[in-house]
């Protein structure tokens, strides 16, 4: 088991952190341990092939229509929360309007205005049921961003 | 007309995201090894941060609090199995390059395509260490505030996970 004072004085020495007292103490602790010396030697070596690469860069376009890509996408996310509002508005309006005229029509069976006075109602419970556990989650519920 | 997005915000958030996307892209690319995951990801994760902007305290680093975001959205994205990774996203460094002769970059195709492998072998945590200091350059620092540990903690897991990236490329470094 490597002991945690050597780690962090490698670290140390790798990031050039290292003042001239770590550094003594740095390579009297690998003099006095041939399985530090090791350790280091691998360590650097390690380091130096992940020094020679890096992640790959994307062509030059990406980055110059990176933010529009960016500021497109919430400007959409916005359009379609405007546009379901507007649905819903347009369509519970109309709903009403044919329930209300269905319910005020006096050939209309009694038996289908009940029906359909509590289909509606029993949409409108749902709809508020959903709407109040969605506020609830986002609002209680810090690992939301997890998919589980 | 003006956009339905707040002008001021909208100023400011939009010098945020330049001045972060070359970092929240690799960091992304580094965590899900596909450029176009990386891309819809990393921009995803700007867009979750705009909405929740008002959260963001001002005086603080933006990445810091960006790259929870960022993390999420890339473990999520890992988790769903039905999705392929793509396993090319390191390159040999530009001035290693310029003297590079055929042999050297077979050899360096082959470095790259068993450092890609061994990467890809690693724990999320592991691999997020790993691209977050030895590709990003983060400080010990940065990288304590990123992930909330001590920066100890940090500094410990990056040797474990080089000396465990070392022992997969034995024989081939």
């Amino acid at each position: 088991m490597i002991n945690e004072k050597f780690i962090v004085l490698m670290e140390k020495y790798f990031s050039n952190e290292i003042s001239n007292e770590e550094k003594k103490e740095f390579e009297e602790l690998m003099n006095s341990d041939s399985r530090l010396k090791t350790e280091f030697e691998e360590q650097k070596r390690i380091k130096e092939v992940l020094n020679k690469m890096k992640l790959k860069n994307p062509s030059r376009e990406v980055w110059d229509s990176y933010w529009m890509g960016v500021y497109n996408r919430i400007e959409r996310g916005i359009a379609w929360v405007v546009i379901s509002i507007g649905a819903l508005i347009f369509f519970g309006y109309a709903s009403y309007e044919i329930v209300n005229a269905f319910i005020k029509d006096t050939q209309a069976p009694v038996l289908a205005k009940i029906g359909i006075s509590m289909l509606v109602f029993g949409g409108l419970i749902l709809l508020f049921s959903l709407l109040r556990e969605k506020i609830f989650t986002s609002k209680r519920d810090k690992y939301k961003e997890i998919q589980r | 007309m003006e956009s339905e997005i707040e002008t001021s915000n909208k100023e400011y958030f939009e010098i945020l995201v330049k001045q972060n996307m070359r970092r929240a892209y690799f960091t992304a690319l580094g965590f899900v090894g596909s450029h176009d995951a990386a891309l819809d990801l990393s921009q995803e994760a700007f867009i979750r941060a705009y909405k929740g902007f008002s959260k963001f305290d001002r005086k603080k680093k933006f990445f810091t609090w960006y790259y929870k975001i960022l993390k999420n959205l890339c473990l999520n994205y890992l988790r769903d199995k039905k999705k392929r990774r793509e396993n090319h996203f390191l390159e040999i460094e530009a001035e290693n390059l310029k003297a590079e002769n055929l042999s050297e970059r077979i050899e360096n195709a082959e470095l790259i395509s068993t450092m890609e492998g061994a990467i890809e072998e690693l724990e999320f945590e592991e691999r997020e260490i790993i691209i977050l200091r030895e590709f990003e350059g983060h400080s010990y620092k940065e990288i304590s505030g990123m992930l909330n540990i001590p920066t100890g903690s940090v500094m410990s897991k990056l040797y474990y996970t080089r000396k465990k990236l070392a022992k997969k490329l034995r024989n081939k470094i």
